[in-house]
């Protein structure tokens, strides 16, 4: 397969069209319009053979969704920031009753003041809904995931839906240099999705039924153990997907980390632009590495007790503030997941690129140098804000 | 899940995919009549057997019985009085369930 030049939405929109997605219910916001706009015409040109439902709404999006993938038709949608708000409820009833819709979330801001450029709030909101979730670095990323997520959603050992995280413009709006795959790798990857208790007339049965206090604890035990029995199918499909792309991908990613005595951890695009200050830092003999949390969900405790291992100061980038709690969600899980190690590295928590704002090398740089004096100072400070005035 | 076995006695491990549940009809188990605070108490006198109570019934739970008269289930009757009000004769009254 020959580099070709693409943006990442309309990367989004090739590996939905490649995958044969039969029904895609969305409703336009920004960043997230070109994936949807794209699809459209795909559908309208016979390019795609799919049911294009354009909603009223995000919340009747995944509610057409939850109908579409409740009979065992392969489902997509797209949405962003405010759009994920209001189909928030229905985002946890697609996961609970375990129908694998895949849907890509530009990551965007959520108001007021209205942005509509790229942080991880929207991703944050969602983060307990027991849909598989994982973050994308680049154009490249958000192809190959968007269908690895189908692979793995409709796996019958999984049967949950998965949401492909991308940074709102940084990601869906850049046109990269990327590869996309033959039809026919597709077809071998992605086998066709056959739900057990789908939608039959002939075959009744009661989807998202009323639980009384008598039996709920016991649906909610059972959902959370088969979310965190799903980890052996998603290494297995990234492992397929890499055989078949040599495009090879882990829970935690590693970057120069071996040795690194101080480590830069993140999930999304920014971890192109940490790697840049790596590699400077590196050339200045500093031991620096890079974690990026590839799976937000389920969150790759293991991995990333492996990863920091041996590293002495540990900083964590939120794109996020969660107020008035630790301010960091990604870092006060990072936390809390080392909290059971005996040695582990003093962890520094910085909050930036909210709405939009760029993290530039330079200011990665600061980070690491602030994080060394936090520690030198004697432990963990709380998270600090970067790049703000 | 299935209607086979009382919900009590399911544990996590007896949840189907999503708890979808495969067994049509199986309403019939769940047992509303604790929801209950009134109970509807006849008075055969007054009654003329029209069934305009098995009628309005919104649970369904009135079935008219051997010697021609209407009476609620109490294993699914909620208690919701419908009957009493609808009842041309009011030979239905509502009765508190401690009394």
């Amino acid at each position: 397969m020959k580099m070709i030049g693409m943006e990442g939405a309309h990367a989004v929109a090739e590996a939905v069209k490649l995958a044969d997605t039969e029904v895609i219910a969305a409703y336009p916001i920004t960043p997230q319009t070109h994936i949807v706009e794209r699809l459209a015409e795909m559908v309208a040109n016979g390019e795609l053979d799919a049911e294009y439902i354009p909603v009223e709404s995000e919340h009747s999006a995944m509610s057409a969704c939850l109908g579409s993938s409740a009979t065992g038709v392969r489902t997509f949608t797209a949405t962003a920031g405010p759009g994920l708000e209001l189909m928030h409820e229905v985002v946890y009833i697609a996961s609970s009753m375990r129908l694998p819709i895949v849907m890509a979330v530009t990551n965007r801001a959520l108001s007021a003041p209205l942005s509509v450029w790229g942080d991880h709030s929207d991703a944050m909101a969602v983060r307990d809904c027991s849909w598989i979730q994982m973050f994308a670095e680049n154009g490249q990323q958000a192809f190959d995931l968007t269908l690895c997520a189908f692979r793995i959603g409709e796996d019958p050992n999984v049967l949950f839906p998965v949401m492909v995280h991308m940074d709102g413009f940084h990601v869906s709006h850049v046109v990269e240099p990327l590869f996309l795959l033959e039809k026919k790798q597709v077809d071998k990857f992605l086998p066709p999705y056959h739900r057990p208790y789908s939608l039959d007339p002939g075959r009744p049965a009661t989807l998202g039924a009323f639980a009384v206090p008598v039996i709920f604890s016991e649906v909610k035990k059972s959902q959370s153990e088969a979310f965190a029995s799903t980890k052996p199918a998603i290494l297995q499909a990234w492992k397929e997907f890499g055989d078949i792309s040599g495009r090879y991908y882990q829970p935690v990613e590693q970057y120069k980390s071996e040795d690194a005595k101080v480590l830069l951890l993140m999930m999304g695009s920014f971890g192109e632009t940490a790697m840049v200050a790596v590699d400077e830092l590196r050339q200045r003999g500093e031991k620096v590495g890079l974690i990026r949390l590839r799976l937000w969900r389920p969150f790759p405790f293991e991995e990333l007790r492996q990863a920091v291992g041996n590293a002495e100061i540990l900083i964590v980038l939120d794109r996020c503030i969660s107020f008035g709690g630790p301010p960091g969600p990604l870092c006060s899980e990072v936390k809390a997941a080392l909290y059971s190690l005996e040695k582990r590295p003093k962890v520094v928590g910085f909050i930036g690129g909210l709405g939009g704002r760029d993290i530039s090398v330079e200011q990665f740089r600061e980070m690491v140098a602030r994080g060394r004096e936090a520690v030198a100072r004697g432990g963990e400070e709380e998270t600090q804000m970067i790049g703000v005035r | 899940m299935s209607a086979k076995r009382k919900e009590t006695d399911l544990t996590w491990r007896d949840i189907d995919i999503g708890a979808v549940i495969t067994d049509a009809g199986n309403a019939i188990e769940y047992k509303t009549g604790d929801w209950r605070s009134e109970r509807p108490v006849l008075n055969k006198e007054r009654c003329i057997k029209c069934g305009i109570c098995y009628i309005y019934c919104p649970e369904g739970c009135i079935r008219q019985n051997n010697e021609g008269y209407f009476a609620a289930d109490p294993y699914y009757c909620k208690g919701c009085g419908i009957c009493a009000r609808e009842c041309w004769t009011q030979a239905i009254k509502m009765v508190p369930e401690e009394e």
